[in-house]
């Protein structure tokens, strides 16, 4: 770049010789530059002005045909919707084994209120309240008569009738949306495995139905798969068995006094949950609100059947048994000493009553139900082989059932598991559990010795699962279980042609802040298999604090409340699970000859 | 030689002032301007009124503060254009001095009349919005310093210039006020275009803005959804948008006819940032457009007009102004027809509203000035051989 000096010197130097101003040669040489740069931008200016003025123009041009093209067009139906992605609302149905429906869709109406659209809200408010008894008017026109609301739900979901009543209204700014709504059909029954279900996220013309509970929310994703194309859901709950078994249940609670109750009947090859039953329940489809005080478990929400973890007491003798026996410390036959006293780190452990029974046999141990023969077995076990144990029995974690729950359900047990522990833990005290725990550990004793994961979901072969004890060792468990019912505590268990095989469990209650237990609160339990020389299913009965009072003094223990019970309930579910009672035999004394 | 001064007429210095703005003034823009000032008022009858009903007020007490404010308007327009160039500037780089203060003060002293953001004096009569006199008297500060900036020797107005923009933008932001602080922010880049910004920083800033876009667009779900929003054709009938989509597709070519319309009841800003949706529901597209070109008038004649200008600080003031003018007609209509998303811009000389008509009418005043016809020197180009 040449640089021209503002300040020539052969000019200036002239101008000096003039006698002149050097400064006016540099102040001419300044405005000369000056225009020239000047003319430079004005030349530059001019282009992009005109390229201004030419994007102004268009832009101008590009609105006035955008206006056109929407006066153009015809004014559209008001359409609400949610920019970028649609609501999906279709939920799956839920059905029972036999494809019975359990959960369903039924489509229906949102009610809302475009209140600047609204000719006399103090007069809808008023009909409205007359149709919704829950609407206060006065609110409901305020709220209306709110210079800022563009907009307000009045009523989530509205049947047929009420939808009509609100049209007999006559008022423009009502208007109506469409809902699909879950319904369950049976009302309280399987309460606790379906959960519930409410809205999500909603529009006017749609809404999000979301499970909120139970297996709808543990499934929610798979239930509201578009890609499923509304295949229903096929549970492993059996609608009929499901309603027998609450409803024994529910008689027996009330019989019995107690103020809970639960039951699980399990297939002990496949793992599925035929029925599971906690009471007091609640209707699904007006779903109860959570406690706000108390103790959350009183609340008919809770699952005692899963979520509620319990001391199960005797019930779980057998397990220290079955463990013995299969890891050939002792067969069934081989006699112990039960007599007192027994210490462990200076405890000493009592039996029921301060009974003394003596020397036992390991069959009798169960029988009689006996704390220190048991306790003898686990010591010789070990407490590390016990945890082992049970671990593999899945004693130890939540049960992995397929409803939100579940994960609530985790067993309680002493991290130090020491020989004291063991002791107390083989006759069910130290551990808590829940029924269903005690359902899928029972259930591995009667398929022979393997451990099936408890599932909601149908299966319609034989669950896979690990070999937890040899099968000699589980068919000599069955055995014992058979003679406590024809020989021990559970001799009300018997159902004729069904050969129930069971242990009773009766456990004091823990109080609630510690220190002790309860001597007038128990949790009497009642684990079966049936047919018992080779078991399908297995039934756990729990009742909490139940009182039997037809006798002289007030019987809590399991053999006099839970064992009724579930007898009742085993004679009426076998038969609807399609088991032919089996009598034996006849004897010829009961063959008659009808002819001659 | 004192009584030959005393008793003497005063020579009259070149013609009256009023013939010679007569003639030098761009006519047509100015009558264009006075046809919106009269949509203004037109528009107002129709869609103040239900303001007005809402507030207890007699039903046309917002066309009567219109009409005051637009007389006042006029009147500094009218004023503001008779000014010559250096007046102009003189006064406006004052103006803006004490807008720019008044804008650093508001958050101390400012009210949000219930809407969330800080813009506003209140004098109990009246309020008044420093941002709407800020930004005419911004363009003249701006395009003074880069005017100077020209000169061989002058001060680095452009870095100056933009620092002061950077200043104001963040203030308009923190309010937040993100339309009028665009609009400044182009205002600016406006008058740095025609001020001779290199080419080649135009296009890397160009290209950089749409990389940070599409960065923005993948990187950030919040921007992503309102782009995605806006693109969508459905728009929600239950928000001003769709009020005013409703409205201009209820209207048609010929509108529903006067004071029939139906939109102006169900928005809230009918009478300001919407009132073209009124326009359309009521008199049709043939008014819509009329609009449209009174403003594509005022903008493309000022443009061109310019082109012929000599002195940098008018061409860059005058372009500043007219394309902020422009801009904000196409913002305001932009949104009702959804080219643009939603954002709170009157639409200058017709929406209601004292400050920015009064600003409005300055900034128009001040427009004309710079437009007005004056010697460009043609004589001597022509003299030394360059003829235009």
């Amino acid at each position: 770049m040449i640089r021209t000096p503002l300040r020539p010197l052969a000019r200036i130097l002239e101008a000096r010789q003039n006698g002149e101003n050097p400064d006016a040669i540099e102040r001419e040489n300044l405005r000369i530059r000056h225009e020239q740069m000047r003319d430079k931008s004005r030349v530059r200016a001019e282009g992009r002005l005109l390229v201004l003025g030419i994007a102004f123009f268009c832009a101008f041009s590009v609105i006035g045909a955008r206006m056109g093209m929407l006066a153009a067009s015809e004014p559209a139906e008001p359409r609400a919707q949610v920019s970028g992605h649609s609501i999906i609302a279709s939920r799956a149905d839920i059905v029972d084994r036999h494809g019975r429906v359990l959960a369903t869709n039924m489509s229906t109406h949102s009610l809302y209120a475009h209140p600047q659209q609204m000719i006399e809200p103090d007069r809808a408010a008023n009909a409205l309240a007359g149709i919704f008894p829950d609407i206060d008017p006065d609110r409901l026109a305020a709220r209306f008569k709110d210079p800022k609301r563009k907009f307000l739900w009045v009523k989530r979901k509205i049947s047929p009738e009420q939808m009509q009543a609100v049209h007999d209204i006559g008022e423009p700014g009502l208007l109506f949306g469409p809902r699909e709504m879950r319904l369950y059909p049976n009302g309280a029954l399987a309460a606790h495995v379906l959960g519930g279900a409410s809205y999500g996220a909603e529009d006017v013309h749609a809404a999000e139905v979301i499970g909120t509970a139970g297996i709808e929310k543990f499934l929610d994703e798979e239930l509201r798969d578009p890609s499923r194309a509304g295949a229903p859901l096929e549970l492993s709950i059996d609608m009929t068995v499901q309603a027998a078994a609450e409803e024994v249940l529910d008689a027996g609670m009330k019989l019995m006094n107690a103020k809970g109750a639960a039951s699980v009947l399990m297939d002990v090859r496949t793992g599925e949950v035929i029925s599971i039953v906690s009471l007091p329940d609640f209707d699904p489809n007006d779903r109860p609100n959570p406690l706000v005080e108390g103790n959350p478990s009183d609340s008919p929400l809770f699952n005692r059947a899963v979520q509620g973890v319990y001391e199960l007491g005797s019930t779980y003798k057998i397990f220290a048994a079955a463990q013995a026996i299969d890891i050939g410390l002792v067969n069934k036959n081989t006699v112990i000493d039960t007599k007192p006293p027994f210490e462990v780190s200076g405890f000493k452990i009592g039996e029921f009553a301060n009974k003394n029974y003596g020397e036992l046999s390991v069959e009798k141990i169960i029988v009689k139900s006996s704390n220190r023969g048991t306790g003898k077995l686990a010591l010789a076990i070990g407490p590390k082989r016990q945890k082992e144990f049970l671990k593999t029995l899945g004693q130890l974690d939540a049960t992995p059932l397929e409803i939100v729950e579940a994960k609530g359900g985790a067993p309680l047990f002493p991290k130090r598991w020491t020989d004291l522990s063991a002791v107390t833990i083989s006759y069910g005290h130290g551990i808590s559990t829940s029924p269903l725990h005690l359902a899928a550990g029972y259930a591995a004793l009667a398929n022979g010795g393997i451990y099936v994961n408890p599932t909601l979901l149908k299966r319609n072969e034989p669950a896979t699962g690990t070999r937890v004890m040899s099968e000699q060792a589980a068919a000599t468990a069955r055995g014992i279980l058979r003679k406590v019912v024809t020989e021990g505590t559970a001799s009300f268990a018997e159902v004729p042609g069904y050969h129930v095989g069971g242990k009773t469990g009766t456990a004091d209650k823990p109080k609630e802040r510690g220190g002790g237990y309860y001597d007038d609160k128990v949790i009497a339990t009642f684990a079966s298999i049936f047919p018992a020389h080779d078991p399908r299913y297995v039934l756990i009965v729990t009742l909490d604090e139940p009182v039997e009072t037809s006798g002289k003094k007030p019987r809590r223990t399991a053999g006099w409340t839970a064992v009724p019970v579930a007898a009742e309930m085993t004679g009426r579910i076998a038969p609807l699970l399609g088991l032919r009672p089996d009598f034996g035999e006849p004897g010829l004394e009961k063959i008659f000859s009808t002819s001659r | 030689m004192t009584e030959m001064v005393y008793g003497t007429v005063p020579v009259q210095g070149g013609e009256p002032v009023l013939p010679k703005w007569w003639r030098t003034v761009d006519r047509w823009s100015l009558a264009c301007i006075l046809m919106l000032f009269g949509v203004g008022i037109l528009l107002g009858l129709a869609a103040s009124v239900p303001l007005a009903e809402r507030n207890g007020l007699p039903n046309f007490h917002y066309v009567q503060r219109q009409a005051v404010f637009g007389g006042l308007a006029l009147i500094a327009l009218f004023v503001t254009s008779m000014m010559s160039p250096l007046m102009v500037r003189r006064l406006a780089v004052l103006g803006f001095l004490g807008a720019f203060i008044a804008l650093a003060l508001l958050p101390f002293f400012g009210t949000d009349f219930g809407k969330g953001a800080v813009r506003w004096y209140s004098f109990g009569f009246a309020s008044v919005q420093p941002s709407e006199f800020l930004k005419p008297t911004f363009v003249i500060a701006a395009a003074w310093l880069m005017a100077a900036a020209q000169d061989l020797g002058g001060p680095p107005g452009r870095l100056y210039s933009f620092g002061l923009t950077v200043s104001i933008v963040l203030m308009l932001a923190m309010q937040p006020d993100f339309g009028q602080a665009c609009l400044v922010l182009f205002g600016w880049g406006v008058m740095w275009f025609v001020g001779g910004a290199p080419m080649l920083l135009l296009i890397m800033l160009a290209g950089l803005v749409v990389l940070g876009g599409m960065f923005a667009y993948n990187m950030s779900e919040h921007f992503a959804r309102r782009i995605d929003g806006f693109l969508t054709p459905d728009v929600d009938p239950t928000t001003q948008l769709g009020y005013a989509t409703n409205a201009i597709r209820e209207g048609g070519f010929f509108g529903v006819g006067v004071g029939e319309g139906q939109v102006k009841w169900s928005l809230p800003d009918a009478h300001t940032d919407f009132i073209i949706a009124v326009a359309a529901e009521e008199y049709g597209l043939i008014m819509v457009l009329a609009i449209i070109l009174l403003y594509a008038t005022v903008v493309v004649r000022s443009f061109v007009r310019l082109i012929r200008e000599r002195d940098p600080f008018i061409r860059l003031a005058g372009t500043g102004l007219a394309a902020m003018f422009g801009v904000q007609a196409m913002i305001n209509m932009g949104v009702a027809v959804r080219l643009l998303p939603a954002k709170g811009m009157t639409l200058p000389f017709v929406s209601y509203g004292g400050s920015s008509l009064i600003a409005g009418g300055i900034a128009v005043g001040m427009l004309l000035a710079f437009t007005r016809t004056r010697p460009q020197g043609e004589i001597g180009e022509i003299l030394r051989g360059r003829p235009r």
